[in-house]
C-alpha cells in the first residue's frame, strides 16, 4: 500500500530525497506492525517455556520427583517419563530444551496431555477454541456496534433526558465486575425468575447435535452462547458508549463538519462519513485493549456458565494440574489476544490512512 | 497553632472541594462508609463461630439485618467482617502497580529516545498477557495463601494501561513552557521530573491509584471465586465462591446470602470510580474555576 504511494509524484512538487528502499521497507506501517507482533509472539511463547521449566516447584520438577518417591519410578525412567509428556528431553540442557520447545511451538505441537493420555494439546485447543472466538467475538462485536450508536445519539442529544438516563446506566455497567453481572444473570434470570433454562444452557452444545450449515445447528449454538454473549455484552457496551460520547461530541466542533453542513450535505452522510468515522477513531486503540480483557475474562465467565470454550478448559486443566495442557491454552489465550492487537490495528490504519502514510 | 490551621484549613478546602461533583462526593461518602465498615466494624459486630442452624436462609429482620446463611450465620456480620483484607490487598497492588506506572511512564515519556522504545516495548507484551489466566496458572504452583502476596502480584501485572496514561501525559507536559524553563536553567532531570511534572500529573496518578485498586478487587474477587487462593478466613469472595460451589447459588432462599457480597463488591467498586471525579477537582486547580 504505502508503496504505490510513494511511487505516485506529482510533478509540481518533486521528491527532494529518494530514500533507500530498505528505510522506507522497515518504516511503512504493515512491516512494524508484523515486526512487533513477532517480537511479541517470542516474547509471549518464551514465558510460557520458562514459567513452566524454570520456577521453583515448576510442575516437571513435580512430575519427576512424584513418580520417584511415590510410584517408586527409578529416577532416569521417571524422567523419560515426563520427558515423554511433555513432548520435551528433560536429560538436555534449558537452552536445547528451549529451541526444541519453540521449533515445536511453531510447528502447532504442544505435546500431549498428562492425564487424558494419547490426547494431544492441540486436539483440545482446536476443539474449544472456536467456541471462546464465537461468543467473544459476537458479543464484542454487539457492543461494539451499538455501543458507538448509541454514543452517537448520546452526543447528538447531549444533556436531553435520554443522554442522562444511558450515561448512568453506562457507567455503573461498566464498572461491575463481569464476572458478578454472569452470577446475577444466573441468579435472578434462572433461579429468582425462572425465565431462563440454567441447566439446558450449559455447554456449548445440546448433545446430539451435529455442526454443519443447518437452521437447528445455528439455533442450538446461540442457545448455549446466549448468556456468554450477554454478559460480555452488558459489561463492555458501557465504555464504548462514553467514549463514542465524548469523542463525537469534540468531533462535532471541528471545523469540517461545519463546511460540510455549510456545504448542504446530507444529514445522514455528515453523521456517519464524517462525524462517525472520525469519531470512532480512539475506539478501536480501546479495542485491542479490550478484546485482551475479555479473552482473559472469559476464563471466569465460561467457568461460571459451564460454556465449554478455551477459558472453561483452561479452568479445568489447572483443577487437575493437568500442566500440558495449562502450558498450552495459556500460550493459545494469550496468542490470541496478541493476534486480535494486530488485527485491531490493520483495522485502525484502514479507517484511518494518516496512521498508515505518516511516521 | 499556625501549623495547625494550616493543616485543618487545607483539610476543610479539600473536603469543600470534593463537595463541587455531587456524584463524586457520594462516591466519596461511599468509599468512607466501606472502609469505616470494614476497619472499625469487626469490633462492633465480632465474627461468629457457629450460628443458629434453626435460621438457615432468614430473610432479613431486625436481629439479622442481610438474612442468614445456611448454617445461621448472620450476613450482616460476614460482610462486616469480609472487607479488610481484600482491600488490604488492593491497596497494596494499586501502590505497587502505580510506582511502577509513574516511575517508567515518566522515565520514558521525559527521556525519550531508546530508553522510551524498551519501556514501550516491554508494555506492549505485559498488555498482551492476560492478568486473570496468568494468575490463575501461577496459582497452581505457587501457594498464594497470604493477602501481601496476592496484592503484590496483582501489582506487579497490573500496571501496563496505567504507564501508557502516564507516559502520554509527560509527553505533553515535556512541550510546555515551564519545562522548557526549568531546562534552560539546567535544574536537573530529577528536579525537573519530581518537582516540575508529579505535581501536575497528580491528578493521572491518583486516577491511576484508584483504577488500580478496582482492579486488583476484580482479579483478586475473581482468583477466589474459582477457588485458587485458598483462604481459611471468610471474605467477600470466599462467600460468593462458598454460594457457587456447593450449590447455594441454585437454591431459591439463598438470595440474600449470594447478594450481600456481590452487592458490597459492586458498591466498593461504584464508589471508587465516582470519587475519581471528586478527586479531579481537588489535584486539579484548573476544573475549579469553570464550577
Amino acid at each position: 500500500m504505502a508503496t504505490t504511494l510513494n511511487t505516485v509524484q506529482n510533478p509540481a512538487f518533486p521528491v527532494e530525497q529518494k530514500q533507500h528502499w530498505a528505510r522506507g521497507f522497515l518504516n511503512s506501517y504493515l512491516v512494524r506492525k508484523v515486526l512487533k507482533t513477532l517480537f511479541t509472539v517470542f516474547v509471549v511463547t518464551s514465558f510460557t517455556f520458562f514459567l513452566v521449566h524454570l520456577l521453583p516447584g515448576n510442575p516437571i520438577e513435580q512430575m519427576v520427583n512424584q513418580l520417584i518417591n511415590v510410584q517408586g519410578v527409578a529416577p532416569k525412567d521417571a524422567r523419560d517419563q515426563v520427558a515423554a509428556l511433555f513432548a520435551i528431553d528433560v536429560n538436555q540442557p534449558i537452552y536445547l530444551q528451549y529451541f526444541e520447545y519453540l521449533g515445536k511451538t511453531f510447528r502447532g505441537d504442544f505435546g500431549n496431555s498428562l492425564l487424558s493420555q494419547g490426547t494431544s494439546v492441540a486436539s483440545i485447543i482446536l476443539k474449544f477454541l472456536p467456541w471462546t472466538i464465537f461468543s467473544v467475538g459476537i458479543g464484542l462485536l454487539l457492543s461494539f456496534t451499538i455501543g458507538m450508536g448509541l454514543g452517537m445519539l448520546m452526543a447528538y442529544r447531549r444533556d436531553s433526558w435520554i443522554d442522562h438516563i444511558l450515561t448512568v446506566f453506562a457507567s455503573i455497567f461498566s464498572s461491575i465486575p463481569d464476572y458478578l453481572i454472569g452470577l446475577m444473570l444466573i441468579v435472578w434470570l434462572g433461579i429468582q425468575w425462572k425465565i431462563v433454562p440454567i441447566g439446558a444452557m450449559r455447554g456449548s452444545l445440546s448433545p446430539g447435535t451435529i455442526p454443519g450449515f443447518t437452521w437447528h445447528f445455528f439455533s442450538d449454538a446461540f442457545f448455549h452462547a446466549a448468556l456468554p454473549i450477554s454478559t460480555y455484552f452488558i459489561t463492555t457496551i458501557g465504555r464504548w458508549m462514553l467514549s463514542m460520547k465524548s469523542s463525537t461530541i469534540s468531533t462535532l466542533g471541528e471545523d469540517y463538519v461545519t463546511v460540510a453542513k455549510a456545504r448542504g450535505l446530507k444529514d445522514w452522510r455528515i453523521t456517519t462519513a464524517y462525524v462517525g468515522r472520525n469519531a470512532s477513531l480512539p475506539l478501536f486503540t480501546q479495542l485491542a485493549i479490550s478484546i485482551g480483557f475479555v479473552v482473559g475474562g472469559s476464563f471466569l465467565i465460561e467457568t461460571i456458565f459451564v460454556y465449554q470454550g478455551i477459558g472453561a478448559s483452561l479452568g479445568g486443566a489447572i483443577a487437575r494440574r493437568d500442566y500440558t495442557v495449562m502450558q498450552g491454552i495459556f500460550l493459545v489465550i494469550t496468542l490470541s489476544v496478541v493476534f486480535a492487537n494486530f488485527f485491531a490495528d490493520l483495522l485502525y490504519s484502514w479507517i484511518d490512512p494518516r496512521i498508515r502514510l505518516g511516521n | 497553632m499556625n501549623i495547625v490551621r494550616n493543616i485543618l484549613g487545607s483539610i476543610g478546602t479539600s473536603l469543600r472541594l470534593l463537595t463541587y461533583n455531587k456524584v463524586g462526593f457520594i462516591g466519596f461518602l461511599g468509599v468512607v462508609l466501606i472502609l469505616l465498615l470494614s476497619f472499625l466494624g469487626p469490633y462492633i459486630w465480632p465474627v461468629q463461630v457457629s450460628g443458629n442452624t434453626g435460621e438457615i436462609f432468614e430473610p432479613p429482620s431486625a436481629q439479622h439485618w442481610l438474612g442468614t446463611d445456611d448454617g445461621g450465620k448472620d450476613n450482616w456480620i460476614q460482610i462486616v467482617n469480609g472487607g479488610k483484607n481484600v482491600i488490604n490487598a488492593a491497596l497494596i497492588a494499586a501502590l505497587v502497580s502505580t510506582l511502577i506506572a509513574v516511575t517508567f511512564g515518566a522515565m520514558a515519556g521525559f527521556l525519550g529516545g531508546w530508553v522510551d522504545s524498551i519501556v514501550v516495548a516491554i508494555t506492549d507484551v505485559f498488555l498482551t498477557i492476560p492478568t486473570i489466566p496468568l494468575l490463575a496458572v501461577l496459582a497452581s504452583f505457587i501457594t498464594l495463601n497470604s493477602f501481601t502476596l496476592l496484592g503484590i502480584l496483582l501489582g506487579l501485572l497490573g500496571w501496563p494501561s496505567l504507564l501508557r496514561a502516564v507516559r502520554a501525559q509527560t509527553f505533553s507536559l515535556k512541550e510546555r513552557d515551564f519545562i522548557e524553563a526549568a531546562r534552560a536553567l539546567d535544574l536537573g532531570t530529577g528536579h525537573i521530573i519530581f518537582n516540575e511534572m508529579l505535581p501536575n500529573m497528580m491528578t493521572y496518578i491518583v486516577i491511576s491509584f484508584a483504577l488500580g485498586f478496582t482492579g486488583a478487587i476484580y482479579g483478586q474477587i475473581g482468583l477466589i471465586l474459582l477457588g485458587l487462593v485458598p483462604f481459611d478466613s471468610s471474605n467477600w469472595g470466599v462467600m460468593i465462591s462458598w454460594g457457587w460451589t456447593h450449590g447455594a447459588l441454585f437454591f431459591k432462599d439463598s438470595i440474600w446470602y449470594i447478594m450481600s457480597p456481590i452487592v458490597a463488591i459492586v458498591l466498593l467498586q461504584l464508589s471508587v470510580i465516582t470519587m475519581t471525579r471528586s478527586l479531579e477537582m481537588v489535584f486539579n486547580p484548573r476544573l475549579r474555576s469553570g464550577g
